[in-house]
């Protein structure tokens, strides 16, 4: 217990750390997920195409691999960012924002297409389409998905840890070297840290499933 | 054919739709000539860099080769180990005693929001100082067991609660006991009808072996990064590419079996009696099940 005391800052930064890099990772994702998912929506070809390319790339690439190219592969492309953090960052936002835009596709594809039909045929403007049909009944159907897609980026923000960002599973590395029972003292700890995001997150995912269920 | 999103296009709609593709078309041409320009800017696109790759002599295909088959040895390992304790967990949750049930739905859901990189440093960091000696190996197995272990007992779970009740009821009418009923007319079904979720399941495994890395295990991605440090910097970004490359052939391999799986069984009767999963689009680097 007392390990976790004499800690207790460098616990708190990890978890501010990782904090940080989930909320500001979940913005980038879905600013960039929007984005692609119009692509993928568009009737231009060539940009249906750019978009569907850049997601099936970032969906089977393992996350280790796009923080390994943010990280050591931009500097070599003159394009090095000037700290891990953001690389981190980067490899976070560009990674989860594939699916990001496959739950908003799926959203989108998911409601009846005689309610839009139904709001053309009433002389709506597509943007009265969209805005006032579409997109309400879309979200409902976007929420569980995206939920469950936060929750994984909370976890994998712990691949930080390995390229240089002291977040969380940082923690646990750092203070590697003590005995077994100081180290599963150290292990509560971050696994509670982690727990206090992603218990509460789970619960209200699956609170608004049950909703959803109803509904329908 | 109308969609949500737009109605059959009309003779203006058609020419807006033209000129938006021919837009897209300069604008991905741009992007493509601006990265082919980069890479050349920094000499990325020297043949003799590329040649290191497939040129049998250096050992670097052979290393390449040997760094896949370990981590389809790992992932292939781990996804039978937890394929078998997922299924045992699914059906404890799903116990009519509490004090199977409890415990068990603990265990899951622990499992299930806990990073996967914290279970395999844990075990990499916390067996030995207990005394058990463990390799990289075991420690990324173990972890990757813990881990899809509890994400496939969600699986299996909603796939037996998936089954018609009309199969158990009628069982039970029967005389059919839980356990023979379980084994004999639910488990059987709704693995039927999970198979494909569970072969996309495969493919986020595989993508999880890459934390091998962290715990020094020689899996693809960390012989790609030996094989720079010991070609030196100038292939790194070939080395990078060569791996990614490498992960997303094998990935989009496996989805495509998942695909065809899931469309054979949509056709098979035996799955008559479950209600259809659609195949998760949004698992992650972690695994997460819708």
């Amino acid at each position: 217990m007392s390990v976790l005391i004499d800690n207790l800052p460098l616990l708190l930064r990890g978890f501010w750390m990782t904090l940080v890099l989930s909320v500001l990772g979940a913005l980038g994702a879905v600013v960039l997920g929007t984005l692609l998912a119009a692509l993928r929506v568009s009737p231009s070809a060539p940009l249906r195409g750019l978009g569907y390319l850049y997601v099936e790339l970032l969906r089977n690439t393992p996350l280790t691999v796009v923080f390994f190219f943010m990280a050591f592969g931009l500097p070599q492309l003159d394009l090095a960012l000037p700290n891990f953090f953001l690389s981190g960052l980067l490899a976070l936002v560009l990674y989860t924002s594939a699916f990001v835009c496959e739950a908003i596709r799926s959203g989108i594809n998911a409601v009846p297409p005689g309610q839009a039909e139904a709001a053309r045929a009433l002389g709506m403007p597509f943007g009265q389409v969209i805005g006032q049909v579409v997109l309400p009944q879309a979200v409902r159907t976007v929420i569980p998905p995206l939920g469950n897609v936060w929750i994984a980026l909370v976890k994998n923000s712990s691949i930080a840890s390995a390229f240089a960002v002291t977040e969380l599973t940082a923690v646990l590395t750092r203070l590697s070297n003590q005995t077994a029972g100081a180290l599963v003292a150290i292990g509560a700890g971050v696994t509670i840290g982690y727990l206090i995001i992603t218990l509460p997150s789970g619960y209200v995912v699956s609170r608004f499933e049950r909703r959803l269920a109803v509904l329908r | 054919m109308t969609s949500v999103l737009y109605d059959v296009p009309g003779p203006r709609a058609r020419a807006r739709n033209r000129m938006l593709t021919a837009i897209g078309a300069v604008v991905v041409l741009g992007l493509v000539a601006l990265a082919l320009w980069r890479l050349s800017v920094n000499d990325q696109l020297d043949g003799d860099r590329w040649s290191v790759l497939f040129d049998p002599r250096t050992d670097v295909p052979q290393a390449i080769g040997n760094a896949l088959v370990r981590t389809l040895r790992v992932a292939v390992l781990g996804m039978i180990a937890a394929t078998v304790l997922g299924a045992l967990l699914a059906i404890g949750r799903l116990s009519d005693r509490a004090w199977v049930r409890r415990p068990v739905t603990v265990v899951v859901e622990f499992f299930r929001a806990v990073p996967l990189l914290l279970l395999i440093l844990f075990s990499f960091i916390f067996l030995p100082a207990l005394g058990t000696p463990i390799s990289p190996f075991a420690a990324l197995l173990l972890g990757l067991v813990l881990y899809n272990m509890a994400v496939l007992a969600e699986i299996f779970r909603s796939g037996i609660l998936s089954v018609d009740r009309g199969q158990w009821e009628s069982a039970y009418a029967l005389g059919m006991s839980k356990s023979q009923v379980m084994t004999t007319v639910l488990l059987p079904q709704a693995v039927r009808r999970m198979l494909p979720v569970l072969i996309a399941q495969l493919v986020v495994l595989l993508k999880d072996t890459s934390l091998g890395y962290i715990v020094t295990y020689s899996e693809l991605l960390r012989t790609s990064r030996g094989l720079v440090e010991f070609f030196g910097n100038t292939y790194s970004f070939q080395f990078y590419v060569a791996a990614a490359i490498v992960y997303i052939a094998v990935n989009v391999l496996i989805s495509s079996i998942a695909r065809l799986v899931e469309r054979r069984t949509r056709k098979n009767r035996k799955v008559k009696a479950t209600a259809p999963v659609a195949l998760p689009d949004t698992p992650t680097a972690t695994g997460q099940a819708v």
